[in-house]
């Protein structure tokens, strides 16, 4: 048995969406607190069993939006009106109808590369290593099979308690991970 | 509609026709994805047929090449046509990528579920079709290595580009729509690269896939924020993949060539571009899912849908020509009346019509169902309509240049070799593009498929 401070959690495997969501509501109830659940693709409801509430991906992404646009918009500007101006047949400098199409591209440009490389960070990828990785059952975690980790540091995590709570669940198996 | 055909969207026809073949579990969508990938051994028709799109792109560096050397003298164009087959072949290939977008993101918001066995490879078509297009303008500017004067950038000389100009639109609007279709492609393949990694036996592959997929372990933390983003991409994607064709119609519709100036340009070229890119997915499909054994997953139910959509947009596109047409006349401008009189009558007449054959004529057949159904009818079909949006653009592009307002700045066009090889050229470099990814990438999004198997088999309760 690994020492305590050597163990990242307890994980239990499951073998379908519903054992998991179950699982996860049930150990949620008993007063745990930080675990997480691995699936082999989204599953509904799951974020809400775990009480997953927070998404910064949505305002990040209305952020690089906002950047993209008004910066793309006044740089424009700038170029065409101020530091580079060409007078076309006595037009105005800011003619802003036709700073449109960038002004659009950019704005999708900046609200994409923030959806997705905010994503990441939020998420800390690329992250090669992780402690789940150990658990030599849990490359199914990519297949077709679904894990739930309740992690160490929990407050109320006790190596033997712990894993017969999810013994009770009726995970088909029960795992130490071990933290290194 | 023939007769004997079972109502649209009854249980009846979602029976017949399903979008996953019966019985398919997580485990057997993943084992058969991923198979082609890590275990199935490479066929000699894979080594023929990249082979044989490899030596085309061969011609393609050496036509290049030339044109490095020589300059674009080496083509067809000379004043009054100074775009000619570098702009043709530019339009049709961005074209050609619209669909993809398409598949994956509107089909995505309006929660299409067929959409998930076509939209990755649907995706990659749409990288390597952008791809092909993006070699077309920057060749044309004569000299390619001083391309980046049309980004802005902080410059000795303090120059900056015209805003302008459509033609510095559009270069943001592709290389807005080449990196936001990576991006979406990338996220999309996150997940199932970790599923190749942790399948994968030989270790070079896993640590290839290892790097590629970023450590993804499937996290419910980790799908919260995913799903948040790919969503969110999907809504960026959708007006994005309609502004970028808009913007290339405008490199015409704001010039002041008859047959150019037109406000239908927009629309009609967007309808235009996803009509020769389901063109393309279906050339693409058809093969693809014959020789993988991939008729579970593209059923005919995408078949028969793509035909559709392409049904839908080919009558978009007639209505476009008509609307050109029609408005010619009723302006009784002289110059739009002596476009239509050499669309009909001129030294291209017979390019004319061999559109409106090819686009409008024969895909009318796509109104009958067992056409439909017939899947070497729809490959036939797919090409034809390739060939007849090629045309088009041809048509636009080379019949307005060379007859313009004065008889004395008129001319004749005709490509030469180079422009020919430069062509052939790149449809090579697509094909092999396509080679090396289905042999490389699960060609499916075995992600999606599985969260299909979980909906379907909740369905059926």
């Amino acid at each position: 048995m690994l020492h305590r401070s050597h163990i990242h959690g307890v994980m239990g495997e499951f073998a379908t969406p519903e054992e998991l969501i179950h699982a996860a509501k049930k150990v949620r109830e008993a007063g745990y607190r930080h675990l997480d659940a691995y699936a082999p693709f989204p599953v509904e409801g799951l974020s809400e069993a775990l009480g997953i509430k927070r998404n910064l991906v949505p305002v990040l992404t209305l952020l690089g939006g906002l950047t993209g646009g008004v910066g793309g918009f006044f740089f424009q500007y700038w170029v065409a009106a101020i530091t580079y101006p060409m007078n076309i047949g006595g037009r105005p400098l800011n003619s802003w109808p036709a700073f449109v199409p960038v002004t659009f591209e950019l704005t999708v440009l900046g609200a994409a590369l923030s959806a997705v490389f905010g994503m990441l960070a939020l998420n800390g990828l690329p992250q090669p290593h992780h402690p789940v990785f150990n658990v030599e059952r849990f490359s199914h975690a990519t297949t077709d099979r679904f894990f739930l980790c309740i992690e160490a540091r929990d407050p109320k995590f006790h190596l033997e308690e712990t894993a017969r709570l999810l013994h009770s669940l009726h995970a088909h198996h029960v795992n130490e991970v071990a933290d290194d | 509609m023939s007769a004997g055909q079972p109502p649209l969207d009854s249980p009846e026809i979602r029976r017949l026709t399903p979008v996953l073949g019966p019985g398919h579990t997580y485990a057997s969508v993943t084992d058969k994805i991923s198979a082609i990938v890590l275990t199935r051994p490479t066929s000699l028709g894979w080594f023929i047929g990249f082979g044989i799109a490899f030596s085309v792109v061969g011609m393609l560096t050496v036509a290049l090449a030339w044109l490095i050397i020589k300059g674009v003298g080496i083509w067809g164009i000379s004043i009054p046509i100074g775009w000619g087959f570098a702009i043709v072949n530019f339009v049709w290939w961005i074209g050609i990528g619209h669909a993809g977008t398409l598949i994956s993101a509107i089909l995505f918001l309006l929660n299409q579920k067929w959409r998930t066995s076509i939209n990755r490879f649907a995706e990659a078509m749409t990288l390597f079709a952008v791809a092909c297009a993006g070699i077309f303008p920057l060749i044309h500017t004569g000299r390619p290595w001083m391309a980046y004067y049309m980004f802005p950038y902080p410059s000795t000389m303090g120059i900056w580009p015209q805003f302008r100009s459509p033609l510095i639109w559009d270069v943001f609007a592709v290389s807005t729509y080449g990196t936001v279709s990576l991006l979406f492609w990338y996220v999309g393949l996150i997940p199932d690269l970790a599923t190749l990694r942790d399948r994968a036996i030989e270790r070079p592959a896993k640590i290839i896939y290892g790097m590629l997929s970023m450590g993804w372990r499937g996290s419910a933390r980790h799908w919260h924020r995913y799903q948040s983003s790919y969503l969110l991409l999907a809504g960026l994607a959708t007006p994005l993949v309609l502004s970028v064709h808009t913007v290339v119609s405008f490199d015409f519709a704001v010039a002041i060539v008859p047959g150019w100036h037109t406000t239908i340009f927009p629309p009609y070229f967007v309808a235009g571009a996803i009509y020769s890119g389901f063109a393309m997915v279906l050339t693409i499909a058809i093969p693809l899912r014959k020789v993988y054994g991939l008729q579970d997953f593209i059923t005919m139910r995408h078949l028969d849908n793509m035909a559709k959509v392409m049904l839908a947009t080919g009558l978009i596109v007639a209505y476009g020509y008509f609307v050109e047409f029609f408005m010619s006349l009723y302006s009784g401008n002289k110059f739009d009346l002596y476009l239509v009189k050499m669309r009909l009558h001129g030294p291209y007449a017979p390019y004319y019509f061999a559109l409106i054959v090819c686009n409008i004529l024969i895909p009318q057949l796509l109104w009958f169902y067992k056409m439909r159904h017939n899947v070497v009818v729809l490959f036939l079909m797919s090409i034809v309509v390739n060939i007849g949006m090629w045309l088009e653009r041809f048509v636009i592009i080379v019949i307005s240049l060379t007859r313009d307002f004065v008889p004395s700045a008129w001319g004749r066009y005709s490509p030469t070799f180079w422009d020919w090889a430069t062509f052939i050229g790149t449809i090579g470099l697509f094909v092999m593009l396509i080679f090396l990814f289905v042999r490389v990438l699960p060609a499916i999004s075995i992600a999606e498929m599985r969260e299909l198997v979980a909906e379907t088999s909740e369905e059926d309760k």
